[in-house]
């Protein structure tokens, strides 16, 4: 294979990470949902936690997205 | 394939203005949106709050909304110590806010899809950060290396992690924006690029019309993700500015 084919290649590799950020982010939106379910009066107290939560997991899936880009462009 | 990144160059849009270490200095595409956010939301803030009216208007009730989110926001993440730096989280979230909105405007360049914007922020925000702990906690601000009620044997590897897990902060703040902003740009243009590709494809040329529909509702959702990422960034700066007043 040429180096062009690798680098396509790579790129497409480095995002089979996405799927572990895929699983989290349904885990955490399911824990948000189950907990509105529960308690909806206090729904304004978890949107803060749940997008922190969301933030956090979502570095995941971008760090995957740059490196692919990287390996691409670099 | 080369095209992809194209809408996110820089480039001078003025005769060099001096010159720094050899380098030309010019005013550039980057540095006007910048500008045009400031403006944009220094205009929206002082005009719209000028009728001070006790029944406010659309534009005053904008203003208004704004700040009560960022106000309850920085009350709630930070505490209520954290009142004094409310400016600082402010002028982060609107800025933010309106570089991302800017970008969302045809042909325009979104200037938070450059790590280094975002890198810049964020390394202000741990300056003032690093600072506020160590005056008001002095020396003892290093503590917030060593987690209380942690056995003899695990302080050290819990220093190692801790120290990293703070250091990582701002890389971690900025790279989250720029990804997002670049990757929601980029779906963008995969699906307009469909359209065109189809368009010119005979007999099929009526399913262009898909991508164009799937591409109006990314927009939308584009112009959340806008929202969403400056609120998220001004949430965790909150966050890490809670562990400098309050230790934790």
């Amino acid at each position: 294979m040429d180096d062009n084919a690798m680098k396509l290649l790579g790129a497409g590799v480095a995002m089979i990470g996405s799927l572990g950020a895929g699983i989290g982010l349904g885990l955490i939106f399911s824990a948000w949902i189950s907990a509105i379910a529960r308690n909806p009066a206090a729904e304004s107290k978890f949107s803060k936690v749940g997008f922190i939560g969301f933030a956090v997991t979502e570095l995941v899936l971008l760090m995957c997205f740059v490196i692919s880009i990287m390996i691409l462009k670099g | 394939m080369a095209s992809l990144l194209e809408e996110f160059e820089i480039h001078p849009i003025s005769a060099p203005l001096f010159s720094l270490g050899g380098h030309p200095v010019a005013f550039t595409n980057s540095a006007l949106f910048m500008m045009l956010a400031i403006a944009a939301c220094t205009l929206l803030m002082v005009a719209a709050m000028r009728p001070q009216a006790v029944v406010p208007g659309r534009w005053q009730m904008l203003a208004e909304k704004i700040y009560d989110t960022v106000a309850d926001m920085v009350d709630s993440s930070a505490g209520e110590k954290a009142r004094p730096f409310f400016p600082f989280i402010f002028s982060i979230f609107t800025f933010i806010l309106f570089c991302n909105l800017f970008g969302m405007l045809p042909g325009s360049l979104a200037v938070t899809s450059h790590i280094i914007v975002n890198l810049a922020i964020a390394l202000t925000l741990f300056v003032v950060i690093l600072i506020t702990g160590f005056v008001r906690h002095g020396t003892h601000f290093l503590k917030l290396f060593v987690p209380s009620g942690v056995p003899v044997i695990m302080i050290l590897p819990m220093m190692i992690i801790e120290f990293f897990s703070f250091i990582v902060r701002p890389f971690s703040l900025s790279i989250r924006l720029f990804a997002n902003m670049l990757a929601g740009h980029i779906l963008l243009q995969v699906f307009a690029g469909m359209v065109a590709g189809l368009l010119t494809a005979g007999w099929l040329a009526g399913l262009s019309v898909l991508p164009m529909l799937a591409n109006i509702a990314i927009t939308g959702f584009e112009f959340f993700v806008a929202f969403l990422q400056a609120y998220i960034y001004a949430v965790l700066a909150s966050v890490y500015l809670r562990d400098a007043i309050e230790m934790h």
